[in-house]
Protein backbone atom coordinates (compact mmCIF):
# COMPACT_ATOMS: atom_id res chain seq x y z
CA UNK A 1 0.00 0.00 0.00
CA UNK A 2 1.81 3.28 -1.29
CA UNK A 3 -0.34 5.62 0.63
CA UNK A 4 -3.19 4.75 3.60
CA UNK A 5 -5.61 6.87 5.61
CA UNK A 6 -6.73 5.37 8.95
CA UNK A 7 -9.75 7.34 10.58
CA UNK A 8 -8.42 10.45 9.46
CA UNK A 9 -10.50 13.56 11.58
CA UNK A 10 -10.13 17.17 10.36
CA UNK A 11 -11.74 20.03 12.74
CA UNK A 12 -11.69 23.72 11.24
CA UNK A 13 -12.02 25.66 14.79
CA UNK A 14 -14.37 23.54 16.56
CA UNK A 15 -16.40 22.37 13.40
CA UNK A 16 -15.24 18.82 12.24
CA UNK A 17 -15.12 18.58 8.98
CA UNK A 18 -13.87 15.14 8.33
CA UNK A 19 -15.59 12.22 10.38
CA UNK A 20 -13.08 9.86 9.98
CA UNK A 21 -12.25 8.62 6.59
CA UNK A 22 -10.34 5.58 5.66
CA UNK A 23 -8.71 5.34 2.29
CA UNK A 24 -6.02 3.25 0.48
CA UNK A 25 -4.09 3.93 -2.43
CA UNK A 26 -1.86 1.26 -4.14
CA UNK A 27 1.24 2.13 -6.45
CA UNK A 28 0.66 2.82 -9.81
CA UNK A 29 -2.88 3.36 -9.24
CA UNK A 30 -5.56 6.55 -10.21
CA UNK A 31 -7.96 6.80 -7.09
CA UNK A 32 -10.73 9.20 -7.39
CA UNK A 33 -12.76 11.28 -4.84
CA UNK A 34 -15.68 12.09 -5.70
CA UNK A 35 -18.20 14.21 -3.98
CA UNK A 36 -20.17 17.62 -4.11
CA UNK A 37 -19.10 21.24 -2.70
CA UNK A 38 -17.88 20.72 0.99
CA UNK A 39 -17.90 17.03 1.05
CA UNK A 40 -14.12 17.62 2.53
CA UNK A 41 -12.23 16.73 -0.98
CA UNK A 42 -10.22 19.26 -0.77
CA UNK A 43 -9.89 19.14 2.93
CA UNK A 44 -8.52 15.27 2.64
CA UNK A 45 -5.51 16.07 0.42
CA UNK A 46 -4.47 19.43 2.39
CA UNK A 47 -4.55 17.06 5.34
CA UNK A 48 -2.28 14.47 3.12
CA UNK A 49 0.12 17.14 2.41
CA UNK A 50 -0.16 18.87 6.04
CA UNK A 51 -1.32 21.73 5.18
CA UNK A 52 -4.19 21.38 7.60
CA UNK A 53 -3.38 19.34 10.61
CA UNK A 54 -5.81 16.29 11.62
CA UNK A 55 -6.95 16.03 15.01
CA UNK A 56 -7.13 12.47 15.04
CA UNK A 57 -5.87 9.12 13.00
CA UNK A 58 -3.12 8.96 10.39
CA UNK A 59 -1.90 8.71 7.47
CA UNK A 60 0.95 6.64 6.14
CA UNK A 61 3.05 6.86 3.43
CA UNK A 62 5.04 4.05 2.01
CA UNK A 63 4.38 2.77 6.21
CA UNK A 64 5.41 6.08 7.42
CA UNK A 65 3.44 8.53 9.38
CA UNK A 66 3.23 11.67 7.16
CA UNK A 67 0.72 13.21 9.68
CA UNK A 68 3.33 14.39 12.05
CA UNK A 69 5.34 16.22 9.04
CA UNK A 70 5.39 19.82 8.56
CA UNK A 71 3.74 20.76 5.04
CA UNK A 72 7.12 21.40 3.15
CA UNK A 73 8.73 17.93 4.70
CA UNK A 74 6.02 15.86 3.03
CA UNK A 75 7.04 17.01 -0.20
CA UNK A 76 10.66 15.40 0.79
CA UNK A 77 8.75 12.15 0.88
CA UNK A 78 7.95 11.98 -2.30
CA UNK A 79 4.11 13.78 -2.66
CA UNK A 80 3.75 17.02 -4.83
CA UNK A 81 -0.05 18.36 -4.84
CA UNK A 82 -1.63 20.49 -7.76
CA UNK A 83 -3.47 22.52 -5.35
CA UNK A 84 -7.27 23.95 -6.08
CA UNK A 85 -7.38 26.98 -8.34
CA UNK A 86 -3.90 26.35 -9.78
CA UNK A 87 -2.39 28.53 -6.90
CA UNK A 88 0.24 29.68 -9.74
CA UNK A 89 3.14 32.46 -8.27
CA UNK A 90 1.92 35.17 -11.09
CA UNK A 91 4.80 37.62 -11.03
CA UNK A 92 7.26 34.36 -11.52
CA UNK A 93 7.79 33.26 -14.88
CA UNK A 94 7.04 29.83 -16.18
CA UNK A 95 10.81 28.59 -15.72
CA UNK A 96 10.95 29.97 -12.03
CA UNK A 97 7.62 28.19 -11.23
CA UNK A 98 9.04 24.81 -12.72
CA UNK A 99 11.99 25.76 -10.35
CA UNK A 100 10.50 26.04 -7.25
CA UNK A 101 8.40 22.98 -7.83
CA UNK A 102 12.01 21.30 -7.49
CA UNK A 103 12.79 23.19 -4.36
CA UNK A 104 13.74 20.61 -2.66
CA UNK A 105 15.68 18.57 -4.81
CA UNK A 106 19.46 19.35 -4.29
CA UNK A 107 20.47 17.68 -8.13
CA UNK A 108 20.79 20.58 -10.70
CA UNK A 109 21.67 18.19 -13.41
CA UNK A 110 18.28 15.99 -12.18
CA UNK A 111 16.36 18.87 -12.23
CA UNK A 112 17.02 20.37 -15.68
CA UNK A 113 16.46 16.52 -16.70
CA UNK A 114 13.07 17.03 -15.51
CA UNK A 115 12.00 20.00 -16.64
CA UNK A 116 13.32 18.92 -20.55
CA UNK A 117 11.06 16.09 -19.67
CA UNK A 118 8.45 18.29 -18.74
CA UNK A 119 8.55 21.10 -21.90
CA UNK A 120 8.55 17.97 -23.79
CA UNK A 121 5.44 16.83 -22.85
CA UNK A 122 4.09 19.97 -22.11
CA UNK A 123 4.85 21.70 -25.21
CA UNK A 124 3.48 25.32 -24.41
CA UNK A 125 5.41 25.62 -21.37
CA UNK A 126 8.64 25.59 -23.43
CA UNK A 127 7.05 28.25 -25.48
CA UNK A 128 6.14 30.48 -23.04
CA UNK A 129 9.51 29.72 -20.49
CA UNK A 130 9.91 33.22 -19.96
CA UNK A 131 6.55 34.56 -19.62
CA UNK A 132 5.05 35.75 -16.08
CA UNK A 133 2.87 32.39 -14.98
CA UNK A 134 0.37 35.24 -14.65
CA UNK A 135 -0.36 35.96 -17.89
CA UNK A 136 -0.76 32.41 -19.09
CA UNK A 137 -5.01 31.07 -19.88
CA UNK A 138 -6.28 28.85 -17.86
CA UNK A 139 -5.42 25.97 -19.35
CA UNK A 140 -2.00 26.68 -19.38
CA UNK A 141 -1.86 27.98 -16.47
CA UNK A 142 -3.40 24.19 -15.16
CA UNK A 143 -0.07 22.27 -17.32
CA UNK A 144 1.86 24.44 -15.38
CA UNK A 145 0.69 23.58 -12.07
CA UNK A 146 0.96 20.44 -13.61
CA UNK A 147 4.00 20.70 -14.34
CA UNK A 148 5.18 22.04 -11.27
CA UNK A 149 4.38 19.11 -9.03
CA UNK A 150 5.93 16.73 -11.48
CA UNK A 151 9.44 18.81 -10.62
CA UNK A 152 9.71 17.38 -7.32
CA UNK A 153 9.26 14.15 -9.17
CA UNK A 154 6.98 12.80 -6.55
CA UNK A 155 5.86 9.47 -6.36
CA UNK A 156 2.45 10.51 -6.01
CA UNK A 157 0.63 13.18 -6.97
CA UNK A 158 -2.44 14.44 -5.52
CA UNK A 159 -4.84 16.43 -8.20
CA UNK A 160 -7.30 18.84 -6.81
CA UNK A 161 -9.92 20.07 -9.51
CA UNK A 162 -7.59 20.32 -12.18
CA UNK A 163 -10.60 20.08 -14.86
CA UNK A 164 -12.32 23.30 -12.98
CA UNK A 165 -13.29 26.28 -14.94
CA UNK A 166 -11.75 25.00 -18.69
CA UNK A 167 -13.38 23.82 -21.81
CA UNK A 168 -14.08 20.44 -22.55
CA UNK A 169 -11.83 20.59 -25.28
CA UNK A 170 -9.17 21.55 -22.43
CA UNK A 171 -10.27 19.07 -20.06
CA UNK A 172 -9.79 16.39 -22.28
CA UNK A 173 -6.34 17.27 -23.35
CA UNK A 174 -5.78 17.58 -19.18
CA UNK A 175 -6.84 13.95 -18.01
CA UNK A 176 -4.71 12.84 -21.44
CA UNK A 177 -1.48 14.20 -19.74
CA UNK A 178 -2.40 13.16 -16.70
CA UNK A 179 -2.88 9.31 -18.51
CA UNK A 180 0.28 9.74 -20.00
CA UNK A 181 2.07 10.84 -16.48
CA UNK A 182 0.44 8.07 -14.81
CA UNK A 183 1.89 5.13 -17.72
CA UNK A 184 5.51 6.68 -16.38
CA UNK A 185 4.74 5.27 -12.99
CA UNK A 186 3.10 8.35 -10.85
CA UNK A 187 0.07 7.17 -8.72
CA UNK A 188 -2.48 9.48 -8.22
CA UNK A 189 -5.09 10.86 -6.03
CA UNK A 190 -7.85 12.76 -8.35
CA UNK A 191 -10.57 14.86 -7.02
CA UNK A 192 -13.00 15.61 -9.02
CA UNK A 193 -16.61 17.25 -9.28
CA UNK A 194 -16.64 16.04 -13.27
CA UNK A 195 -17.37 12.39 -11.93
CA UNK A 196 -17.43 10.78 -15.84
CA UNK A 197 -14.12 12.15 -16.83
CA UNK A 198 -12.44 11.25 -13.74
CA UNK A 199 -14.02 7.22 -13.65
CA UNK A 200 -13.16 7.12 -17.33
CA UNK A 201 -9.54 7.73 -15.95
CA UNK A 202 -9.19 6.36 -12.84
CA UNK A 203 -8.96 2.62 -11.08
CA UNK A 204 -11.36 2.68 -8.60
CA UNK A 205 -13.03 5.58 -6.66
CA UNK A 206 -14.38 6.62 -3.29
CA UNK A 207 -17.57 9.02 -3.18
CA UNK A 208 -18.08 11.29 0.02
CA UNK A 209 -21.12 13.16 1.56
CA UNK A 210 -20.08 15.92 4.51
CA UNK A 211 -16.75 14.71 5.71
CA UNK A 212 -17.62 10.80 5.46
CA UNK A 213 -16.73 7.93 2.54
CA UNK A 214 -19.79 6.88 1.81
CA UNK A 215 -19.00 4.34 -1.20
CA UNK A 216 -15.73 2.42 -2.53
CA UNK A 217 -15.61 0.57 -5.71
CA UNK A 218 -13.73 0.08 -8.80
CA UNK A 219 -14.41 2.69 -11.76
CA UNK A 220 -16.52 0.28 -13.79
CA UNK A 221 -18.70 -0.50 -11.10
CA UNK A 222 -19.19 3.28 -9.72
CA UNK A 223 -20.07 4.35 -13.27
CA UNK A 224 -22.93 1.72 -13.48
CA UNK A 225 -24.01 2.55 -9.91
CA UNK A 226 -27.14 3.87 -9.79
CA UNK A 227 -26.94 6.26 -6.82
CA UNK A 228 -23.57 7.74 -8.76
CA UNK A 229 -25.38 8.19 -11.47
CA UNK A 230 -28.49 9.68 -10.14
CA UNK A 231 -26.21 12.18 -8.29
CA UNK A 232 -23.34 12.88 -10.58
CA UNK A 233 -24.44 12.18 -14.47
CA UNK A 234 -27.73 13.93 -13.86
CA UNK A 235 -30.03 10.95 -15.37
CA UNK A 236 -31.94 8.44 -14.07
CA UNK A 237 -30.88 5.11 -13.08
CA UNK A 238 -30.37 2.68 -16.33
CA UNK B 1 22.96 75.94 -10.60
CA UNK B 2 25.43 75.48 -7.63
CA UNK B 3 22.39 74.59 -5.09
CA UNK B 4 20.50 72.71 -7.52
CA UNK B 5 23.49 70.36 -7.41
CA UNK B 6 24.32 70.25 -3.97
CA UNK B 7 20.39 69.78 -3.17
CA UNK B 8 20.43 67.01 -5.78
CA UNK B 9 23.43 65.06 -4.60
CA UNK B 10 22.42 65.77 -0.87
CA UNK B 11 19.20 64.75 -2.23
CA UNK B 12 20.57 61.42 -3.46
CA UNK B 13 22.42 59.97 -0.56
CA UNK B 14 19.42 60.44 2.28
CA UNK B 15 17.21 58.93 -0.56
CA UNK B 16 19.30 56.29 -0.61
CA UNK B 17 19.77 55.97 3.39
CA UNK B 18 15.32 56.20 2.84
CA UNK B 19 15.69 53.43 0.56
CA UNK B 20 17.61 51.03 2.33
CA UNK B 21 15.16 51.12 5.42
CA UNK B 22 11.97 50.74 2.73
CA UNK B 23 13.33 47.77 2.11
CA UNK B 24 13.06 46.27 5.15
CA UNK B 25 9.08 47.02 5.48
CA UNK B 26 8.42 46.21 2.08
CA UNK B 27 9.92 42.80 2.10
CA UNK B 28 8.43 42.26 5.74
CA UNK B 29 5.22 43.35 4.44
CA UNK B 30 5.50 41.44 1.31
CA UNK B 31 5.77 37.47 2.82
CA UNK B 32 3.78 38.40 6.22
CA UNK B 33 1.31 41.58 5.13
CA UNK B 34 2.25 43.19 8.69
CA UNK B 35 3.42 46.52 8.87
CA UNK B 36 6.57 46.18 10.98
CA UNK B 37 6.56 49.39 13.25
CA UNK B 38 9.48 48.45 14.88
CA UNK B 39 11.70 48.45 12.01
CA UNK B 40 12.42 52.15 12.56
CA UNK B 41 13.91 51.45 15.76
CA UNK B 42 15.62 48.91 14.51
CA UNK B 43 17.49 51.76 12.55
CA UNK B 44 18.17 53.68 15.61
CA UNK B 45 19.46 50.83 16.99
CA UNK B 46 21.75 50.32 14.61
CA UNK B 47 22.92 54.23 15.01
CA UNK B 48 23.91 53.33 18.45
CA UNK B 49 25.65 50.42 18.21
CA UNK B 50 27.46 51.93 15.16
CA UNK B 51 28.39 54.67 17.88
CA UNK B 52 29.71 52.14 20.11
CA UNK B 53 31.02 49.70 18.38
CA UNK B 54 33.50 53.14 16.40
CA UNK B 55 34.21 54.64 20.16
CA UNK B 56 35.50 51.13 21.60
CA UNK B 57 36.92 49.28 19.00
CA UNK B 58 38.84 52.76 17.51
CA UNK B 59 38.83 50.32 14.16
CA UNK B 60 39.54 53.74 11.62
CA UNK B 61 42.59 54.17 13.57
CA UNK B 62 43.99 50.63 13.03
CA UNK B 63 43.36 50.06 9.99
CA UNK B 64 42.54 52.97 7.99
CA UNK B 65 39.24 55.06 7.34
CA UNK B 66 37.85 53.03 4.64
CA UNK B 67 38.38 49.88 6.14
CA UNK B 68 37.30 50.17 9.51
CA UNK B 69 34.11 52.08 8.24
CA UNK B 70 33.46 48.76 5.82
CA UNK B 71 34.09 46.30 8.67
CA UNK B 72 32.02 48.69 10.91
CA UNK B 73 28.98 48.06 8.90
CA UNK B 74 29.60 44.63 8.63
CA UNK B 75 29.88 44.37 12.50
CA UNK B 76 26.38 46.90 12.94
CA UNK B 77 24.68 44.76 10.00
CA UNK B 78 25.45 41.30 11.32
CA UNK B 79 23.60 42.34 15.23
CA UNK B 80 21.35 44.19 13.96
CA UNK B 81 20.23 41.24 11.57
CA UNK B 82 20.16 39.31 14.89
CA UNK B 83 18.02 41.03 16.79
CA UNK B 84 15.56 41.56 13.72
CA UNK B 85 15.63 37.82 13.93
CA UNK B 86 14.87 37.64 17.45
CA UNK B 87 12.44 40.54 17.15
CA UNK B 88 10.22 37.89 14.71
CA UNK B 89 10.74 34.88 16.86
CA UNK B 90 9.63 36.77 19.94
CA UNK B 91 7.27 38.78 18.81
CA UNK B 92 6.01 38.07 15.36
CA UNK B 93 5.63 34.34 15.19
CA UNK B 94 4.07 33.28 18.38
CA UNK B 95 1.10 35.66 16.56
CA UNK B 96 1.30 34.13 13.50
CA UNK B 97 -2.47 32.58 13.67
CA UNK B 98 -3.90 35.28 14.90
CA UNK B 99 -5.53 38.32 13.83
CA UNK B 100 -3.32 40.30 11.82
CA UNK B 101 -4.32 43.10 14.15
CA UNK B 102 -2.36 41.49 16.52
CA UNK B 103 0.67 41.17 14.95
CA UNK B 104 0.39 45.40 14.80
CA UNK B 105 0.01 45.61 18.49
CA UNK B 106 3.02 43.22 18.81
CA UNK B 107 4.72 45.44 16.63
CA UNK B 108 3.89 48.86 18.09
CA UNK B 109 5.11 47.17 21.68
CA UNK B 110 8.34 46.38 20.51
CA UNK B 111 8.55 49.83 18.66
CA UNK B 112 7.82 51.58 22.38
CA UNK B 113 10.28 48.12 23.68
CA UNK B 114 13.64 49.30 21.52
CA UNK B 115 12.74 52.86 21.99
CA UNK B 116 13.07 52.61 25.59
CA UNK B 117 15.19 50.28 25.83
CA UNK B 118 18.00 52.39 23.87
CA UNK B 119 16.77 55.58 26.13
CA UNK B 120 17.48 53.70 29.26
CA UNK B 121 21.13 52.66 27.92
CA UNK B 122 22.70 55.74 26.49
CA UNK B 123 20.13 58.59 27.93
CA UNK B 124 17.55 60.98 26.48
CA UNK B 125 20.13 63.41 24.94
CA UNK B 126 21.69 63.38 21.78
CA UNK B 127 24.99 61.77 21.71
CA UNK B 128 27.59 62.89 19.00
CA UNK B 129 29.62 60.63 16.23
CA UNK B 130 33.24 61.85 16.71
CA UNK B 131 33.77 63.93 14.09
CA UNK B 132 37.39 63.06 12.14
CA UNK B 133 36.21 59.52 11.14
CA UNK B 134 36.46 60.06 7.15
CA UNK B 135 38.29 63.07 5.68
CA UNK B 136 36.21 66.01 5.22
CA UNK B 137 37.16 66.30 1.34
CA UNK B 138 35.08 67.39 -1.08
CA UNK B 139 35.31 65.29 -4.43
CA UNK B 140 35.20 67.86 -7.75
CA UNK B 141 32.51 66.65 -10.31
CA UNK B 142 32.48 68.96 -13.51
CA UNK B 143 33.81 71.80 -11.05
CA UNK B 144 30.97 70.90 -8.28
CA UNK B 145 32.17 70.24 -4.97
CA UNK B 146 30.83 67.19 -3.27
CA UNK B 147 31.26 65.64 0.58
CA UNK B 148 33.10 62.63 -0.18
CA UNK B 149 30.50 61.30 2.47
CA UNK B 150 28.07 62.01 0.09
CA UNK B 151 29.18 59.87 -2.52
CA UNK B 152 30.53 57.20 -0.20
CA UNK B 153 26.57 56.50 1.22
CA UNK B 154 25.38 56.73 -2.26
CA UNK B 155 27.77 54.11 -3.74
CA UNK B 156 27.53 51.80 -0.72
CA UNK B 157 23.79 51.97 -0.91
CA UNK B 158 23.95 51.09 -4.68
CA UNK B 159 26.34 48.33 -4.49
CA UNK B 160 23.99 46.36 -1.37
CA UNK B 161 20.74 47.34 -2.92
CA UNK B 162 22.43 45.47 -6.13
CA UNK B 163 23.45 42.31 -4.20
CA UNK B 164 19.99 42.38 -2.36
CA UNK B 165 18.41 42.34 -5.98
CA UNK B 166 20.49 40.10 -7.15
CA UNK B 167 19.78 37.73 -4.02
CA UNK B 168 16.13 37.84 -4.97
CA UNK B 169 16.02 37.42 -8.11
CA UNK B 170 18.60 35.30 -9.26
CA UNK B 171 18.93 32.76 -6.48
CA UNK B 172 16.99 29.89 -4.93
CA UNK B 173 16.42 31.14 -1.72
CA UNK B 174 15.49 34.71 -2.66
CA UNK B 175 12.81 32.58 -5.36
CA UNK B 176 11.65 31.00 -2.84
CA UNK B 177 11.17 34.69 -1.30
CA UNK B 178 9.34 36.04 -3.67
CA UNK B 179 7.22 32.62 -3.84
CA UNK B 180 6.20 32.92 -0.20
CA UNK B 181 5.06 36.61 -0.49
CA UNK B 182 2.65 35.61 -3.63
CA UNK B 183 1.30 32.77 -1.92
CA UNK B 184 2.12 31.05 1.45
CA UNK B 185 0.04 28.05 1.26
CA UNK B 186 1.91 27.03 -2.62
CA UNK B 187 4.82 27.87 -1.54
CA UNK B 188 4.46 25.68 1.26
CA UNK B 189 3.06 22.71 -1.34
CA UNK B 190 6.65 23.45 -2.94
CA UNK B 191 8.38 22.45 0.11
CA UNK B 192 9.54 25.43 0.87
CA UNK B 193 9.93 26.11 4.91
CA UNK B 194 8.12 29.46 4.90
CA UNK B 195 9.19 30.15 8.35
CA UNK B 196 12.24 30.06 7.33
CA UNK B 197 11.38 32.21 4.46
CA UNK B 198 10.76 34.82 7.14
CA UNK B 199 13.36 34.63 9.24
CA UNK B 200 15.14 35.41 6.14
CA UNK B 201 13.83 37.91 5.79
CA UNK B 202 14.23 39.47 9.31
CA UNK B 203 17.79 39.20 8.88
CA UNK B 204 18.02 40.80 5.93
CA UNK B 205 15.54 44.00 6.21
CA UNK B 206 16.81 44.88 9.82
CA UNK B 207 20.13 44.25 8.44
CA UNK B 208 20.15 47.46 5.56
CA UNK B 209 17.77 49.58 8.01
CA UNK B 210 20.70 49.43 10.80
CA UNK B 211 23.27 50.00 8.38
CA UNK B 212 21.34 53.22 7.06
CA UNK B 213 21.28 54.11 11.06
CA UNK B 214 25.13 54.10 11.02
CA UNK B 215 25.14 56.10 7.90
CA UNK B 216 23.11 59.04 9.37
CA UNK B 217 25.91 59.05 12.30
CA UNK B 218 28.30 59.57 10.03
CA UNK B 219 26.50 61.85 7.60
CA UNK B 220 24.99 64.11 10.59
CA UNK B 221 27.16 63.35 13.30
CA UNK B 222 24.10 63.58 15.72
CA UNK B 223 22.20 60.86 17.02
CA UNK B 224 18.77 60.50 19.21
CA UNK B 225 16.81 57.38 20.49
CA UNK B 226 13.41 58.70 18.72
CA UNK B 227 15.25 59.44 15.68
CA UNK B 228 13.83 56.02 14.55
CA UNK B 229 10.18 57.77 13.97
CA UNK B 230 10.65 60.15 11.66
CA UNK B 231 13.17 57.74 9.54
CA UNK B 232 10.63 55.25 9.60
CA UNK B 233 8.20 57.00 8.87
CA UNK B 234 9.85 58.92 6.07
CA UNK B 235 10.76 55.22 4.74
CA UNK B 236 7.46 54.03 4.82
CA UNK B 237 6.52 56.40 2.84
CA UNK B 238 8.98 55.56 0.15
CA UNK B 239 7.56 52.19 0.24
CA UNK B 240 4.19 53.17 -0.23
CA UNK B 241 5.68 55.54 -3.03
CA UNK B 242 7.29 52.78 -4.97
CA UNK B 243 4.71 50.22 -3.94
CA UNK B 244 4.81 48.21 -0.80
CA UNK B 245 5.67 44.72 -1.09
CA UNK B 246 7.78 45.59 -4.15
CA UNK B 247 11.71 45.59 -3.50
CA UNK B 248 12.55 47.67 -6.44
CA UNK B 249 9.83 50.21 -5.75
CA UNK B 250 11.20 50.43 -2.15
CA UNK B 251 14.63 51.94 -4.00
CA UNK B 252 13.32 54.27 -6.31
CA UNK B 253 10.87 55.09 -4.06
CA UNK B 254 13.18 56.16 -1.41
CA UNK B 255 15.34 57.80 -3.60
CA UNK B 256 12.86 59.72 -4.83
CA UNK B 257 11.72 61.32 -1.69
CA UNK B 258 15.01 61.95 -0.95
CA UNK B 259 15.35 64.26 -4.04
CA UNK B 260 11.58 65.69 -3.49
CA UNK B 261 12.43 66.39 0.29
CA UNK B 262 15.85 68.37 -0.87
CA UNK B 263 14.53 70.52 -3.38
CA UNK B 264 11.49 71.07 -1.55
CA UNK B 265 13.14 72.23 1.26
CA UNK B 266 16.03 74.06 -0.94
CA UNK B 267 13.07 75.93 -3.23
CA UNK B 268 9.98 76.27 -1.28
CA UNK B 269 10.89 75.84 2.66
CA UNK B 270 13.13 74.31 4.60
CA UNK B 271 10.55 73.84 7.17
CA UNK B 272 8.13 72.54 5.09
CA UNK B 273 10.27 69.39 4.32
CA UNK B 274 8.72 67.13 6.59
CA UNK B 275 5.17 67.99 4.77
CA UNK B 276 6.54 67.98 1.69
CA UNK B 277 7.20 64.59 2.30
CA UNK B 278 3.94 63.29 3.64
CA UNK B 279 1.99 65.32 0.88
CA UNK B 280 3.96 62.67 -1.38
CA UNK B 281 2.42 60.00 0.90
CA UNK B 282 -1.17 61.26 0.29
CA UNK B 283 -1.13 62.50 -3.04
CA UNK B 284 0.28 58.77 -3.86
CA UNK B 285 -2.86 57.70 -2.03
CA UNK B 286 -5.23 59.31 -3.46
CA UNK B 287 -4.33 58.81 -6.75
CA UNK B 288 -2.19 55.73 -7.20
CA UNK B 289 -2.48 53.43 -3.84
CA UNK B 290 -0.38 50.81 -5.86
CA UNK B 291 2.45 52.77 -6.02
CA UNK B 292 4.43 53.31 -8.36
CA UNK B 293 5.93 49.96 -9.46
CA UNK B 294 2.98 47.84 -7.73
CA UNK B 295 0.88 45.63 -9.33
CA UNK B 296 2.45 44.77 -12.66
CA UNK B 297 0.60 42.06 -13.72
CA UNK B 298 -2.89 40.76 -12.63
CA UNK B 299 -3.66 37.70 -11.28
CA UNK B 300 -5.64 35.65 -13.68
CA UNK B 301 -8.76 34.09 -11.97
Amino acid sequence: MLLEIVDLRVKYGSIEVLHGINLKVREGEIVTILGANGAGKSTTLLAISGLVKASSGAVYFDKNPLHKLPAHKVVQQGIAQVPEGRRMFGTLTVQENLSLGAYTCKDSAQIKRTREWIYEMLPVLAERRNQLAGTLSGGEQQMLAIGRALMSQPKILLLDEPSLGLAPLLVKMIFQTLEEINETGVTMVLVEQNARAALKLANRGYVMEVGNIVLEDDSASLMSNSEVQAAYFGGTPA
Amino acid sequence: MEQFFQQLTNGLAVGAIYALIALGYTMVYGVLKLINFAHGDLFTIGAYLGLTLLTSLALTEHIGPVWGVSVLAVMVMGLVALIGALLDRLAYRPLRESPRLSAVVSALGASIFFQNTVMLIYGARFQVYPQNILPKTAINIFGLYVPLIRILILLASIVMMGALYFFIQKTKVGTAIRAAAIDQGAARLMGIDVNRVILMVFLLGPAMGGVAGLMVGLYYGQINFTMGWVYGLKAFTAAILGGIGNIPGAMVGGILLGVIEAMGAAYLSIAWKDAIAFCVLILILIFRPTGLLGERVAEKV
